[in-house]
Parts: structure tokens; C-alpha cells; sequence
């Protein structure tokens, strides 16, 4: 038993070196040389250079001219991108309801009456969805144009422009950017107040 | 449900097999100690490794010492990975400054690592410094995935031998599917991720200040190198909480593609390399048809379920677009792409996740929980998930013997009382640790402490969790918060269960088979190659499963599911 001592003890540190060490900052080297864009976080800087965000990570959006994420359980108010978390609720859960009860009305408030897609009002796994789904984004179209002072179907080109449907056709579901989307509104047709700001992925 | 779902489900299983297929062979091959085209650059590190350790490659091990070293090599990595835990503000990489693990909390983490089962009781971005994550817990989703791999490797000699005790060496195989199988299947994996979209950075955080003007701190990390190995091992431990969910670790349907691709393949593979060094290629078919059967049908049930079941939060708000459950689940990827992965990650013992199975329709979580519940074996962990499976076909041997009256025989091995008698010792450790243990926590205050939802939820939340431990999944009901002192010790003893306490007998019986003598096929031996025998076997794993598990589910997701039904009326 004792002989299997010294190979165990060796083999921890011998690993811990090549896969512990090695390997990681081997992928990180090739990585950042290759794919210096990705390999730092996909950011999206503004036209001063700082960061606004990334393209991969949802941020809140309450203004009604921008385009409006998914509800979200990442940290306290939502799209925390440093405690990503979904709410965990089961199907038959009081709060789970409540919250969609709430959500709905609110939308149908601020966006008319018709059907409301389901990923409007479910919050994601990762609370920090950077998505959303087309007709989710066509229902917020009027709302978007009237604050801006333009004509929906600007709106809606926009929103098609940064939409993405399956991969190879048929893997995973057609989606739309919000933060890419918001970017370009704020391009496009400016708000009175707006950041104006032209941006590109880092 | 559409057609573009089923077709994403069933092109992601062929896939998977059709990677699998290859590497498998190429395992056969480095577990013969073949020559391979990486030699030029494998074979120097090798042999330092080898001079390191004090080993001698050519001398092999009966099965008592190759469970030893096993067992050794896992403890002595329990006991590096706790102290590294526990005391990871005293040591480099750490920018965000993160304090050292608490006890419990470190215990739960170390064993999870070393046991394959990668449970997470805490939150990644918010506890493990880059040191703790790169090099501890990123080490372990190689070497305990390389145990297994090393264990299957000697059951499988043990059916080639005719009257041996020579298993092989522990540390050659551990050291040689760990540098020449694992390390490079994940290096191009991590690569393929950064070009997708995942990051790989050594930078902490990043600051952005949004377009309404809130500031959003980013937590970054060296995500896809781990994220490769998180999958290829069957690991499971994410980076962040939610685990492939996030973003970060599954930006697009490609990288989940290539994720759940990677989940299962090596582990199909493993199949076929038995078949290879067994001398069984037939038999190891059958044993893959029951595997890619079993997982495909809990796909579809899976599928089925969080896009059939109606929805009563959804109506009770008036909403009438029910065509899919998507609380906890991402728009890129929808209910398809959760389901498939659902699938393979609970059938694997990889335990990642991309949706919150909390949050599943009941019928969709529960089939989650028994996928883990019939052991881990469709196509289970790399390694343990043949070895699983031939425990259960030895058994299924065993009851076609009772049934006509013949002693058993496996891939010309007779089955006897011994062998019986230590499958079933590692058969119940399963329901002794999950039904023991949750039995326990449903009636202790401190235990229910920690539950979010209510009801039958609530008791799945508990068995899921027991579950995953014993099954060395990893996954959650995530509405649970485990980081407490009685949750971390006692799903760490259900993981410890569930890994050694199963690794031993299977390591008993393969030094049993192995001292058989090899016999040929005869006019009265039950062909272990056809479809009765896939049959057979299918019935023994989902009888096993059923019966054992069967009440505990009824109480919680069955009885859930028609609480739903009577909800949306």
C-alpha cells in the first residue's frame, strides 16, 4: 500500500503542472493571439472607447425606447453579470405566478393587447439572456417608434438586422440581440438625450 | 414542439455516436499501450512521468492493488484539493480576493471534484479564486475522469483474460488516457469554444457602464479551457452558477452543439474500446444500442413534457402562446436544445446543465432524476458508465439463467454467486444513499431549511439532490441552497458513497471474471449480441430503476404533474 504512496503524492503535483497550469495558459496564449475579440468577452465599446457592455451578456433596459429584455433573476434588480442565477421556481409556485400575473399586465399596459410571447415573461436560466424572440421584439415595435419620432417599419428593419435564426436551420431558436439592437436604434435615430454613439465589437 | 426540434434532438444523438465511434477506437489503442500519432510529443512527457512516480509500466496489477491505487490516488487528491480550497486567500491568482472556503463547504467541493460528480454548493463568480478553479478544480475534471476511464480499462482486460490476475497498471492507464485521450480532445475543444464566442482571459472583472448608465460588472474567467473538460470528463462544475446556461460558458447553438456533443461522445467511445479489448465488438454494440435507446426515449419524454404540459402560472395571467415552457430555459437555445441536453447530461453523470431542471415541467424533472436514478450507466460518466453497464448486464445474464436453468454466462465468462452477490452490493448503494439520506432530510428541520418551493417540489428538490450526489451527477433543482453545514456533509458522504463504494466491488469483480477461464460460445449460452438480449437488458435497468425509485417519485414529480393538470383546468 505504502509503494502507491509515492505515485499518488508525485502523479497530484505532475498533473496539478501539465493540466492545471500548462494547459489552461496554453488555450489562454493561443486563444488571445487567435481570437483576441472572443477570447477577452465579445465587449462592445462606444465611440469614446469604454465599455458598455458585451454582446453575449443581457443588460436592463427600462427606457421606453429601447427594446426591453426578458425578466431576470441575476442578483437583486436583475442582470447582475457577477451572480448569474434563474429563478428556480417550480411550475405550480405562488411567486412564479404572481411575477408573470404581474409582468403581463404591465406589458399589455405599455405595449397593447395582443398575444404575449412566453419568453416575455419567464425569466431565463442564466438570468443574464442577451436575447429575446422575434415576435417578443415585434410586439415592442410601436412602442420604440413612437418614442423616437420614427416610422415602425424602421424599427422593425433594425430589429430584423440584428436577428439570427437557427443554426444550419434547425439548431436552436431564432433570436434577437437586445443590447446590438438597442446600439443601433441609438445610432440610427437618436433620442433627444441619447449617448449617440456609434459601436463595434472590440 | 416543431420539426425542427426532433430533428435537432436526433441529429445531436447521431452525432454524438458518430464522434464517439473513432475515439473510441483510439482509446482501445492507448489502453493496449499502441503506438499513436501523438507519440512524438506524448511519449517524452510520459516517460518523466513514469521516472517521477517511481513506476514500472510493464508491471501489472492484480485487481486489489488496482483498487488501492485507485483509492490511494483519489484521497491523496481529496486531501491537496481541501487544503487548496480552504486556503486559496493564501495563495496566487486570486484578483477578485476571494477568502478561503469554509470546512464544510470545502469538504463538499473537494469530494464533488475527486468523486466526478461536480455538485456545486456555491456560486463560482462569487467564491473560486483563478487558482482554485484552473489549477484544482480544472485538474480533478481530468483525473477523476481518467480514473474512471482507467477502471474500465481493467474491467474490460478482465474479460479477455483466460485464468489471469494481470489487470494492468493503475497509473500507466491513468496517465495515458489522461495526456493522450482527455488532454487533446480538450485543447482543440477550448480552441473551437474561443472561436465561437466563449472567453478565455486570465482578467477578473470588467467594469461596463450600460447604455441606461448603470454600471454592470462582468465577471470573466478562463472559461473555455475548463468548460472542454468540463464536458469531455463528464464532469459537470461550471464556471459560474448557472453553469452552461451562462453566456459566457454557451454563447451559441454551435458551442452548445459542441458541448453536448462532447458530453456523451467519450463516454459511447468508452463502450467501444471495451468491445475492442474485451474481444466482444458485438456485445459492445448491444450494450451502445441500449444506451443510445434509453437516452433517445428520455429526449423525447423530456421534449414532450416541457412543450404538451400546459401551464398554469401562463393561464392564470391569460397568456395564451403555451407552446413551451421557457422559465429558467435561454431563447438561443429553447425547449429542444434543453432537452436533448437534459437528457444526455442526467443519462451521463455529467451534470452540467444549459436550463434550470428546477424549473422543468414535473414530468420533464422527474424524468431527469431518473435517468440518474438507474445508476449512470446510459451512457453514464467516462468509464464508470461501462463499467455500470456491465454490472447490469452481468445481472440480466443472471435472471435469463434463473429463468431456464443454466449457470450464466457473459462474453465467456461464467457468472457465479460471487459476481452476483458484488453487483448487487454496488446495485444498492444507490437507493441506501438516495432514499436513505432524503428520507432523513424530509423531516429534518435543519435540512428543510434550505428549500425554495413547496409541496412536491419541494420533495423533489431534496431527492434530486441526494440523487445527484449519489449518482456523481452534479446537476440540481437549483432551488435548493446546499451551502450549509448539513447539506455540503451529507451529500458529500452520498457522492463518496456513490463513487468508491461502487468503484470496489466492480473492481472485485473484474478481478473474479479475470481468473475464469475463458470459455467459447455454446449451443446453450444466451447471445449477448441481438436484439433479445437488448431487449433483456432494457427491461433489467428500467425494472432495477422502477421498482427501487418508483414511490419516492410518485410523491414527488408524478403526483406534481397531475397537481399541474388539475391546475390549468
Amino acid at each position: 500500500m505504502l509503494s502507491q504512496l509515492r505515485p499518488a503524492i508525485v502523479s497530484m503535483v505532475f498533473f496539478t503542472a501539465v493540466l492545471g497550469l500548462g494547459y489552461p495558459l496554453a488555450v489562454t496564449g493561443i486563444a488571445g493571439a487567435l481570437f483576441p475579440a472572443q477570447a477577452g468577452g465579445s465587449l462592445i465599446r462606444n465611440a469614446q472607447g469604454e465599455i458598455v457592455g458585451s454582446e453575449w451578456i443581457g443588460q436592463n433596459f427600462k427606457d421606453p425606447a429601447y427594446l426591453h429584455p426578458r425578466p431576470s433573476a441575476a442578483g437583486k434588480d436583475g442582470y447582475d453579470a457577477s451572480s448569474s442565477s434563474g429563478s428556480n421556481l417550480g411550475p405550480l409556485n405562488e411567486d412564479l405566478a404572481a411575477r408573470i400575473k404581474g409582468d403581463a399586465d404591465a406589458l399589455r399596459e405599455s405595449d397593447g393587447q395582443g398575444p404575449i410571447p412566453a419568453d416575455a415573461v419567464t425569466a431565463s436560466g442564466s438570468g443574464l439572456d442577451p436575447h429575446i424572440s422575434p415576435e417578443n421584439a415585434t410586439r415592442q415595435i410601436i412602442r420604440i417608434a413612437s418614442a423616437r419620432n420614427t416610422a415602425p417599419a424602421e424599427v422593425a428593419a433594425i430589429i430584423a438586422e440584428n436577428t439570427q435564426g437557427p443554426t444550419f436551420g434547425f439548431l436552436g431558436r431564432p433570436r434577437v440581440n437586445v443590447l446590438t439592437a438597442n446600439l443601433a436604434l441609438d445610432a440610427r435615430y437618436p433620442k433627444a438625450k441619447a449617448k449617440g454613439a456609434v459601436s463595434q465589437i472590440q | 414542439m416543431d420539426w425542427r426540434g426532433w430533428a435537432e434532438i436526433v441529429f445531436t444523438i447521431a452525432l454524438t455516436v458518430a464522434v464517439g465511434w473513432p475515439l473510441g477506437i483510439f482509446v482501445a489503442r492507448v489502453w493496449a499501450g499502441e503506438r499513436t500519432w501523438l507519440d512524438p510529443v506524448l511519449k517524452p512527457v510520459e516517460a518523466l512521468a513514469y521516472a517521477g512516480f517511481g513506476v514500472d509500466r510493464n508491471k501489472g496489477q492484480n485487481w486489489l492493488s488496482y483498487a488501492a491505487a485507485a483509492l490511494i490516488f483519489s484521497a491523496v487528491g481529496f486531501v491537496l484539493l481541501y487544503l487548496q480550497l480552504r486556503f486559496q486567500n493564501l495563495l496566487p491568482l486570486n484578483p477578485q480576493g476571494f477568502d478561503g472556503l469554509s470546512p464544510h463547504l470545502a469538504f463538499n467541493t473537494a469530494v464533488s471534484f475527486v468523486s466526478n460528480t461536480n455538485w456545486q454548493s456555491y456560486a463560482g463568480e462569487a467564491t473560486m479564486s483563478n487558482l482554485s478553479q484552473m489549477a484544482g478544480l480544472a485538474v480533478h475534471n481530468f483525473v477523476s475522469a481518467g480514473t474512471g476511464l482507467a477502471v474500465a480499462a481493467a474491467v474490460a482486460r478482465a474479460f479477455a483474460a483466460d485464468r489471469g490476475e494481470n489487470l494492468g497498471n493503475f497509473w500507466v492507464d491513468l496517465t495515458r488516457v489522461t495526456l493522450y485521450v482527455l488532454l487533446p480532445v480538450s485543447f482543440v475543444t477550448a480552441l473551437a469554444l474561443v472561436a465561437a464566442g466563449v472567453p478565455q482571459t486570465l482578467l477578473a472583472n470588467v467594469e461596463a457602464t450600460t447604455v441606461e448608465g448603470t454600471k454592470q460588472v462582468i465577471s470573466l474567467f478562463p472559461v473555455a479551457s475548463q468548460e472542454a473538460i468540463k464536458q469531455w470528463g463528464t464532469n459537470g462544475g461550471g464556471l459560474f452558477n448557472v453553469n452552461s446556461a451562462h453566456p459566457f460558458e454557451n454563447p451559441t447553438p454551435l458551442t452548445n452543439l459542441i458541448e453536448v456533443v462532447s458530453l456523451n461522445a467519450l463516454a459511447f467511445g468508452t463502450v467501444v474500446a471495451f468491445g475492442r479489448v474485451a474481444m466482444a465488438r458485438r456485445e459492445a454494440r448491444a450494450l451502445l444500442a441500449v444506451m443510445v435507446i434509453l437516452v433517445g426515449a428520455a429526449a423525447a419524454v423530456i421534449y414532450s413534457a416541457e412543450t404538451l404540459t400546459p401551464q398554469p402560472a401562463m393561464i392564470s395571467a391569460g397568456i395564451t402562446d403555451a407552446s413551451s415552457n421557457m422559465e429558467g430555459k435561454e431563447v438561443r437555445f429553447g425547449p429542444a436544445a434543453s432537452s436533448i441536453w437534459a437528457a444526455q447530461t442526467t443519462g451521463a453523470s455529467n451534470g452540467s446543465v444549459n436550463a434550470m431542471h428546477g424549473s422543468f415541467m414535473p414530468l420533464g424533472g422527474g424524468t431527469a432524476m431518473f435517468l440518474m436514478q438507474l445508476g449512470e450507466i446510459i451512457p453514464g460518466g467516462v468509464g464508470s458508465g461501462l463499467y455500470g453497464m456491465v454490472v447490469m448486464a452481468l445481472l440480466a445474464v443472471f435472471v435469463a439463467g434463473l429463468m431456464v436453468g443454466r449457470t450464466p454466462e457473459y462474453l465467456g465468462k461464467k457468472v457465479e454467486a460471487r459476481e452476483i452477490k458484488f453487483a448487487m452490493l454496488a446495485v444498492l448503494i444507490l437507493p441506501l444513499a438516495i432514499l436513505g439520506f432524503s428520507a432523513i432530510a424530509a423531516v429534518l428541520p435543519v435540512a428543510l431549511e434550505g428549500l425554495l418551493n413547496k409541496g412536491p417540489h419541494g420533495l423533489s428538490e431534496i431527492l434530486y439532490a441526494y440523487t445527484s450526489a449519489a449518482a456523481n451527477n452534479g446537476s440540481a433543482f437549483a432551488g435548493l441552497t446546499a451551502n450549509a453545514p448539513w447539506w455540503n456533509t451529507t451529500l458529500g458522504i452520498a457522492m463518496l458513497l456513490g463513487r468508491f463504494a461502487y468503484l470496489v466491488p466492480v473492481m472485485a469483480i473484474a478481478g473474479s471474471i479475470a481468473a475464469k477461464p475463458k470459455l467459447a460460445p455454446t449451443a446453450g449460452t444466451l447471445p449477448s449480441d441481438n436484439g433479445l438480449f437488448v431487449g433483456l437488458l432494457i427491461g433489467i435497468v428500467l425494472i432495477l430503476g422502477g421498482l427501487q425509485f418508483f414511490p419516492a417519485l410518485a410523491l414527488g414529480p408524478i403526483v406534481e404533474h397531475f397537481q399541474v393538470l388539475a391546475a390549468s383546468r
